[in-house]
């Protein structure tokens, strides 16, 4: 209790449009990401984590109404002068997107982008902007001399190096990394990760990622959180989300990507049948339930808050209570 | 044809498409030298096989299967369709489509905005004038595909579908057909985890059901583990290594295939991180094309064969069931 | 959505009625309702189209006030026969004395010879309005046509094309529309002929911009692996998709159609049998309506042409923000 976390998200909603139109996106999200540790956030498109990611710094258009709280460093983000807010969103907080091509403007130099917070913060002149332009770029493994390339000139995997550089530059206490590496191959995966991790250990930045594939979470984050239609249905340790799962939900997708070697999973591509639900409209009781192999009639009509499902492992799902044997009410 | 020695596979003897000696060169733009996008390619796709394609972005296993559906014409080389070459004029051409099928990446791109399912589904049979009851045709695909029921789609444009059925529509548009072969460039590499084991167990239910042969290129290995019978692991243009899914994915023996297994997020051992991009398809280097980023090289294992590595070229790899490696530390260690 | 293609849709709905003979039923559908439904089918989904784009079409608030002016006076144009009658025309048998001012009779005055300024101006809606129309039509189908087979075959044939388009677009219009206007017999056909084979560079220039970015589309691909040709590409594909751009090109163009024939009216090139906006404001330019003062004889004319071009430049502008943000949507 005496520590602050270093960010803290507490019951945080993101609603889309208004009135009958209203389409919730994040339903009530509860994390806590400690100094210096790495946060997985996984779930399929249309969960709500890419929302939830633009939420912790207000970069969500004005048509989204947010409630809750986020703290960082024990200040809300949300309810913060502006001023303030853009103080935070480069020291505080940095945020590594998806799409590095769209997320780099195609004309300009990638050093002049990379040095534009620096600039714009006022944190430094020209010249020492450019001498760390340098820095950042030898740092995430691009020649100081590729600052003077434009963003077509590098391929997919530098420009997602362009990025974390770009989003380092003020040197921020915790990257919000938002499908880093998605549409990269493996080889070029392997290295952005090996990258991201360094980086976290060296400079003892928080890391919260997001991704869609549990097993690159699980290899590179601390704690892993399952999201499913907006809310949190799982949380704990990597380890043991990844190797076992409470929630059916979580199951699902740790069996999504086979580990070779595994003959069960040899020509047996294991899935989760159904689509994911439309957030306009979701399923009364658990949300999951229409997709769950293990639903029971319960399901349909009750909603599963967290339950402790092992050390500092909680899940949503009403098998958990009855299964575990170890848990306290 | 070498094809068919005892090795383990359950490939049979006929084999539906093979390519021999393919060459693709793409002319290089303002003096760049020509980019050698496939370089000498052999590759059998049997009757009833899936074979996984697998390699880095770049290595021009997608441009080898544009060349394998007569996409792209290849410089040199035959491709052969059911024993027959394949002919270029645009009827010849035609005629093939209707027996082998492309299935992209992206679903989204690959349906016309404007048309509807039913549309796009039916696409294909109006291109090759069918005389039975296009409903119910589309109907049936669409339902193989396992959009069910049928009806309830028919109407739906693209953008009010969920990525997984968009793909499901492209398969169903492929299967109208009533292929022999399906070319799948990255068929889950943009869809949602929970959703691709599902398309992937539609590929593999359709082989099954249907006898369809499959040829799939992708970047990811846990893929070709799940559903390919055989893999071919391509690198700058060639095949390096190739085999069934079982020997090649759980012992590697190329350099390059070891690495990218090891990079896997739950592979055992050290993840041997190849640094920097795969090179340029315009610069080929000499001798092994692999070399510059070996890291069996690098270590100095390879030490007695490194002259060969940097100046021997090695041959092109069969394109049969059979097992076989392109690398000097390999076979020099184990042949000669 | 548009002409184009609906006949193709319709072509299609017949075939499909057509091929109701049921090899097997797969998958369970019922193949005796098969006609019924292809049918409907179809007009469902246009149905369902233009009830969307007119909803948002409704959001532009100056699309309708664009669209409002020009139903009011395309309802003006069309009842004129019975509102104002041919005769209004007529030299001869003019109502009033030369050059009235306003009155409660005439309530915009007369021309020289005696007319109804106001029935004259109606009338003349119908020849500026059609002339626009038409011309603008010719001119986009020129430039669609031109621009999708540039776009679509690339290569030198696309450059050399393109090179002649360049070169109608570095020519001045005006001048060679006069200059055809003036080789060729007067009529409205001429007129229509010298403005639409003058304006069709840019709609060609746009539709090839777009055929391109269309062409490098998967979609577009998938449909060639299919075994589809050139003209199924083109005609299946590309078309529809520029369609919406060729549909605001033609709202916009029709505006400066109309602007060009007024002109060409206004030199007294266009077709000196019936009465046009320009036509009528050549008139009061003879009739020394300028340095006279009769405001009434040039001003609505005038007036007039700026509304309807600004009619339908609203309604272009409208158009074209409902239907190209769907271009950029599968970007």
């Amino acid at each position: 209790m005496s520590a602050r976390s270093l960010l803290e998200i507490k019951d945080l909603r993101v609603t889309y449009g208004s009135g009958a139109a209203a389409v919730p996106a994040v339903r009530g999200v509860d994390l806590t990401l400690e100094a210096g540790s790495k946060l997985g956030v996984a779930g399929e498109s249309g969960c709500g984590k890419s929302t939830l990611a633009l939420a912790l710094l207000r970069l969500l258009p004005a048509s989204a109404r947010i409630e809750g709280e986020v703290l960082l460093d024990g200040e809300d983000v949300l309810s913060m002068s502006w001023g303030r807010l853009r103080a935070v969103r480069w020291a505080g907080a940095s945020i590594v997107f998806q799409g590095a091509m769209h997320s780099l403007n195609a004309v300009h130099r990638i050093g002049d982008q990379i040095a534009e917070p620096l600039l714009v913060h006022g944190r430094s002149t020209p010249a020492a902007a450019r001498r760390r332009v340098g820095e950042l770029l030898e740092h995430v493994g691009l020649p100081a001399a590729r600052a003077a390339a434009y963003p077509h000139e590098l391929s997919g995997g530098q420009r997602q190096r362009v990025m974390i550089a770009m989003a380092l530059a003020c040197d921020p206490r915790l990257i919000v990394a938002d499908e880093p590496t998605t549409a990269l191959d493996v080889m070029i995966q392997a290295q952005i990760l090996r990258l991201i991790e360094r980086l976290v250990a060296e400079e003892s930045i928080s890391l919260l990622m997001i991704s869609h594939d549990l097993a690159v979470l699980a290899d590179t984050c601390d704690r892993l959180a399952v999201m499913y239609a907006g809310r949190v249905v799982e949380e704990g340790p990597a380890r043991a989300v990844y190797e076992a799962a409470a929630h059916p939900y979580g199951r699902a997708l740790s069996s999504a990507f086979p580990r070779i070697g595994d003959l069960a999973s040899r020509r047996a591509p294991r899935g989760l049948p159904g689509d994911p639900p439309d957030p306009a409209d979701l399923p009364g009781g658990c949300a999951f339930h229409p997709r769950c192999a293990v639903a029971v009639d319960a399901c349909t009509e009750l909603d599963q808050e967290l339950r402790e499902a092992g050390a500092g492992h909680r899940a949503a799902c009403v098998h958990v209570g009855s299964r575990t044997p170890g848990s306290t009410s | 044809m070498s094809t068919d020695t005892a090795v383990t596979t359950k490939t049979s003897t006929r084999s539906l498409l093979s390519a021999r000696g393919l060459h693709v060169t793409f002319p290089g733009r303002r003096g760049a030298p020509p980019a050698r996008a496939v370089d000498g390619v052999d590759l059998d796709i049997g009757a009833g096989e899936i074979v996984a394609l697998v390699g880095e972005s770049g290595c021009g296993k997608t441009t080898l299967a544009r060349s394998l559906l007569g996409l792209v014409r290849p410089t040199s080389g035959t491709v052969s369709f059911d024993g027959r070459p394949l002919a270029y004029s645009s009827g010849a051409l035609k005629a093939y489509r209707k027996r082998a099928q492309l299935v992209l990446q992206d679903p989204s791109g690959s349906l016309n905005p404007r048309h509807t399912v039913y549309d796009a589904v039916a696409e294909g049979l109006r291109i090759h004038g069918y005389a039975g009851d296009e409903r119910a045709a589309v109907a049936g695909a669409l339902a193989r595909a396992g959009l069910r029921p049928p009806e309830r789609f028919f109407l739906r444009y693209p953008h009010e579908l969920s990525g997984g059925q968009r793909q499901r529509v492209v398969i169903a548009g492929a299967l109208v057909l009533e292929p022999e072969l399906i070319v799948a460039d990255e068929p889950v590499a943009s869809l949602d985890a929970s959703v691709r084991g599902e398309i992937l167990a539609l590929l593999l239910r359709l082989r099954d059901e249907l006898g369809l042969s499959a040829l799939v290129v992708t970047h990811d290995l846990g893929l070709a583990w799940n559903i390919a019978d055989r893999v071919a692991v391509m690198y700058l243009g060639r095949v390096v290594e190739t085999g069934p899914v079982e020997s090649v994915l759980t012992a590697p023996q190329h350099p390059y295939t070891r690495a990218l297994l090891s990079v896997l997020p739950e592979s055992e051992g050290a993840p041997v991180v190849l640094t920097g991009e795969p090179p340029d398809p315009s610069r080929i280097p000499s001798g092994c094309r692999f070399h510059a980023r070996c890291q069996i090289l690098a270590s100095g294992e390879a030490a007695a064969v490194a002259d060969l590595c940097r100046g021997e070229n090695l041959p092109v790899l069969d394109g049969g069931g059979s097992r076989a490696v392109a690398c000097h530390w390999v076979t020099g260690g184990t042949t000669s | 959505m548009t002409t184009a293609k609906k006949t193709e849709k319709k072509t299609e709905t017949t075939k499909t009625t057509e091929t109701t003979e049921t090899t097997e039923a797969v998958g369970g559908t019922k193949a005796a309702k098969t006609s019924t439904t292809a049918t409907s089918l179809v007009w469902q989904r246009r149905r369902a189209s233009v009830a969307r784009f007119w909803k948002q079409y409704r959001t532009h608030r100056a699309g309708l006030y664009g669209l409002a002016a020009l139903a009011l006076i395309a309802l003006l144009a069309a009842t004129a026969p019975l509102t104002v009658g041919a005769d209004v025309q007529s030299v001869t048998e003019a109502p009033g004395t030369a050059l009235e001012s306003p009155s409660a009779e005439f309530p915009l005055g007369t021309d020289q010879f005696g007319r109804s300024l106001l029935g004259l101006l109606i009338w003349g809606a119908r020849i500026s309005l059609l002339v626009g129309l038409l011309a603008a039509a010719l001119s986009v189908a020129i430039g669609t046509v031109v621009g999708i087979i540039a776009g679509h075959y690339g290569g030198w044939f696309s450059t050399v094309v393109m090179r002649i388009t360049d070169w109608f677009l570095v020519m001045p219009t005006l001048v060679l529309a006069i200059v055809l206007a003036t080789v060729m017999s007067r009529s409205m056909w001429t007129v229509v002929l010298a403005i639409g084979v003058t304006s069709w560079p840019t709609t060609a220039r746009l539709v090839r911009a777009q055929t391109i970015a269309v062409e490098s589309r998967p979609y577009i691909e998938r449909a060639t692996a299919l075994g589809g040709g050139h003209g199924h590409v083109m005609s299946r594909h590309v078309l529809p998709n520029v369609m919406p751009l060729v549909l605001a090109q033609t709202t916009l163009c029709i505006s400066t159609a109309i602007l060009t024939e007024a002109t060409l009216a206004f030199l007294g090139l266009g077709d000196p049998t019936v009465v046009s906006w320009g036509g009528m404001l050549q008139d009061a330019r003879e009739a020394g309506a300028v340095s006279s003062g009769h405001w009434w004889y040039l001003a609505p004319p005038g007036l007039a042409i700026a509304l309807v071009a600004l009619a339908f430049t609203l309604c272009g502008r409208a158009v074209e923000a409902v239907l190209n943000p769907k271009l950029g949507v599968g970007r």
